[in-house]
């Protein structure tokens, strides 16, 4: 027998230490995870793959009938569709995986109680799932871009994929907190399509920011950690940020949801399986 | 090699282990943010009470032992097994390991109806710690020693339980820790495949790792395990050779002799109280049958809200041939403090000829025991009936009162 196998000490729970590297082994873990759940998903609609982007382009028709043509919102000299669109992209990628992510804790207590691994997989494969979806309806998104004659910017390149890695971030900081307080508190989880449902309305997805006349209300607005994700996601196409301040603003929000959602998740995790 | 153990480090060492754990007056229960916030607006605690289910464990396993954990329910031993697999943290204590530890509290963890026999041994296999590469190279061993190559590309939906079954012992069994925890999962299946796995579990141990096995059913645990750990409420009793710890777990559980069942609760935590308890409407503790039906009637003290639900375990020669209980995990009984009545009615499956025993396990659904009444004697069970017997059955009760009202049926 090999000598070579390192000490693993159990202990009484630490709350504030995370343990990054350990994650970093699971990795294979992490992925078999989002693998099932993408394979679960797909295998119980009858359209597959398709339902991915035939929601977000029915939605889109939707908000363009009603906002773009029927009100005139203003779409920062976007077509209003593609405006809508790609705010819908990023925002899809948000509240599913944030409604992924919170149940998600829930919904896998059966294995949480029976085997240990880093509790953190769990709501990041559910935000995996998400960005799946994204890439999904991204290559849609593509299409109707060369339809409209969109021009884009070169840097769109650099900018889409931190624009997406951010949205992640903020994705999995809200979510991991939710998906803590679910499993604590089994009433959370009416609250959450409620907070979704509320969010949207109050993040630039279907009409800018510009709209609204007072300042202060438009700091608020500011707030939604997607506010940033969604303003980036645009810039190549818009060429502009709205207003600097409030890109500030939302990273600053989402970088803080992050941090409370991480910990808040680390000193409960220890105990899900008790609370489960 | 016996001289080579000894200048070996242990392989896992246990010290001190206790676990706490908080019972709210909601015990069992979920915690839900209504409660929480009226508590707060009504400024008052909700009566708490601290519950020990491990209390100073201490012991060490050499590299390649066999260790079986032993004794009743409610004693800790799922607790231990939890805080071993890192399920469930200490309270206080720490544990070192030297080596990569795999527990099976389950066969099957995650296993997904929707997805195929290949598909399920992928994940499953990962979840208990297998890289891919790892499942890739064993695949066909696994599929080979569970025996159902021909559906491996079907959703496990379509698989009968039995089969279900040994798929997923057939992924447990090609792990390859250094230490191998095992409850008591070997108290499913048909004789033969249990044959098979307990096998294949010497194998394990011949290999030269190490074993904790926890269960019920002594004849097993004598036949896999050298070493012995008995355990009483929360508390080592003793530790040592195997056939010498399971005689003393026996002698714990020697057959009440005439009297009121009432004054046989072997166990009892503190706001659970039995004032009254009859089987088939006899107080003794050795019960007549009639129609192959069996009815429990109990009176209780509770002192704190609690869940109540009973467990009812028919056993011969300390095997468990049959349970009934809330399997199905319907709606829990959710009491509140004060004096209650239960009844509970059940339909006896066939039974082999012999004599049998029953177990009474009050308990709540994070398994503390609430108290429990032990080795209630059966009269001696003629069946010329020779239909194949049911093994190992759980079922639901057919039937519960609560306080005068059907609430199962």
């Amino acid at each position: 027998m090999n000598q070579s196998y390192s000490e693993t000490i159990i202990e009484p729970a630490n709350r504030l230490s995370f343990n990054f590297k350990e994650l970093w082994k699971y990795r294979e873990l992490l992925y078999f995870f989002t693998w099932r759940d993408i394979k679960i998903k797909y295998k119980q609609t009858v359209l597959g793959f398709l339902w991915a982007i035939l929601q977000p382009l029915l939605m889109m028709g939707i908000f363009t009938f009603f906002f773009g043509r029927a009100l005139n919102i203003p779409s920062q000299n976007l077509p209003y569709p593609i405006y809508v669109f790609s705010g819908l992209l990023i925002w899809n990628l948000f509240s599913t995986g944030l409604t992924n992510a919170s149940n998600s804790m829930v919904n896998n207590a059966n294995i949480i109680k029976k085997i240990y691994f880093p509790r953190l997989v769990i709501p990041i494969s559910s935000v995996a799932v998400a960005v799946f979806d994204f890439l999904m309806a991204f290559v849609l998104f593509t299409v109707l871009l060369v339809i409209y004659h969109q021009p884009i910017a070169w840097f769109a390149i650099v900018i889409w994929p931190i624009a997406l890695g951010w949205a992640v971030i903020a994705t999995l900081g809200l979510g991991a907190w939710l998906a803590a307080l679910n499993v604590k508190y089994r009433d959370f989880r009416y609250v959450i399509p409620f907070l979704v449902q509320v969010l949207f309305f109050l993040t630039p997805v279907i009409y800018p920011v510009s709209l609204l006349q007072y300042p202060v209300l438009q700091y608020l607005l500011a707030a939604s950690p997607m506010y940033a994700a969604i303003e980036l996601f645009r810039y190549p196409l818009t060429n502009q940020i709205t207003s600097l301040p409030f890109f500030y603003v939302s990273l600053a929000c989402g970088m803080l949801l992050l941090l409370v959602g991480l910990f808040y998740f680390k000193k409960t995790e220890d105990f899900f399986a008790d609370f489960a | 090699m016996q001289i080579l153990l000894e200048f070996m480090k242990p392989i896992l060492e246990i010290q001190n282990i206790s676990k706490k754990y908080r019972i709210h007056h909601l015990a069992g229960g979920y915690l839900s943010l209504r409660e929480r916030m009226m508590n707060a607006l009504k400024l008052e605690r909700s009566e708490v009470e601290d519950f020990w289910a491990l209390k100073d464990i201490s012991f060490t396993v050499q590299p390649g032992e066999s260790i079986g954990i032993i004794g009743r329910n409610g004693a800790g031993k799922s607790t231990l097994l939890k805080i071993l697999s890192r399920i469930t943290p200490p309270t206080t204590g720490a544990i070192i390991s030297r080596g990569r530890i795999a527990s099976l509290l389950e066969v099957g963890t995650g296993f997904h109806p929707e997805l195929t026999g290949r598909e399920n041994i992928f994940f499953n296999g990962s979840l208990l710690g297998m890289k891919r590469r790892e499942i890739q190279s064993k695949f066909d061993e696994i599929v080979d020693f569970s025996g159902v190559e021909k559906f491996l590309d079907t959703p496990l939906k379509h698989f009968s339980s039995g089969m279900q079954l040994r798929l997923a012992f057939s992924v447990a069994a090609f792990l390859e820790p250094e230490i191998l925890i095992i409850d008591e999962v070997l108290a499913v299946g048909d004789a033969d495949f249990q044959r098979k796995c307990l096998g294949k579990m010497e194998d394990v141990n011949k290999q030269g790792r190490t074993i904790l096995f926890v269960s019920h059913n002594i004849p097993y645990v004598k036949n896999l395990c050298r070493q012995g750990v008995l355990l009483r409420d929360g508390k080592i009793l003793t530790i040592g050779n195997i056939e010498d710890v399971a005689d003393q777990y026996l002698t714990l559980n020697v057959p009440a002799k005439e009297g009121k069942l009432v004054n046989h609760v072997v166990y009892s935590c503190d706001f659970f109280e039995i004032k009254e308890i009859t089987l088939n409407q006899q107080e003794s503790t050795s019960i007549h049958i009639e129609d192959n039906s069996i009815s429990v009637d109990v009176t209780f003290l509770l002192k704190l809200e609690s869940v109540v639900e009973l467990e009812l375990h028919i056993k011969k020669d300390e095997e468990y041939v049959a349970s009934f209980g809330n399997f199905l995990r319907e709606d829990f009984v959710k009491l509140s403090p004060g004096l209650h009545h239960l009844s509970y009615r059940l339909t006896l499956p066939d039974l082999l000829s012999g004599k049998y025993s029953i177990d009474l396990f009050f308990t709540h659904p994070k398994k503390m025991g609430l108290a429990s009444i032990e080795n209630i004697g059966l009269p001696e069970l003629v069946n010329n009936n020779l239909k194949p017997v049911l093994e190992n059955s759980s079922k639901n009760w057919s039937k519960v009162i609560l306080n005068g009202k059907l609430i199962r049926n």
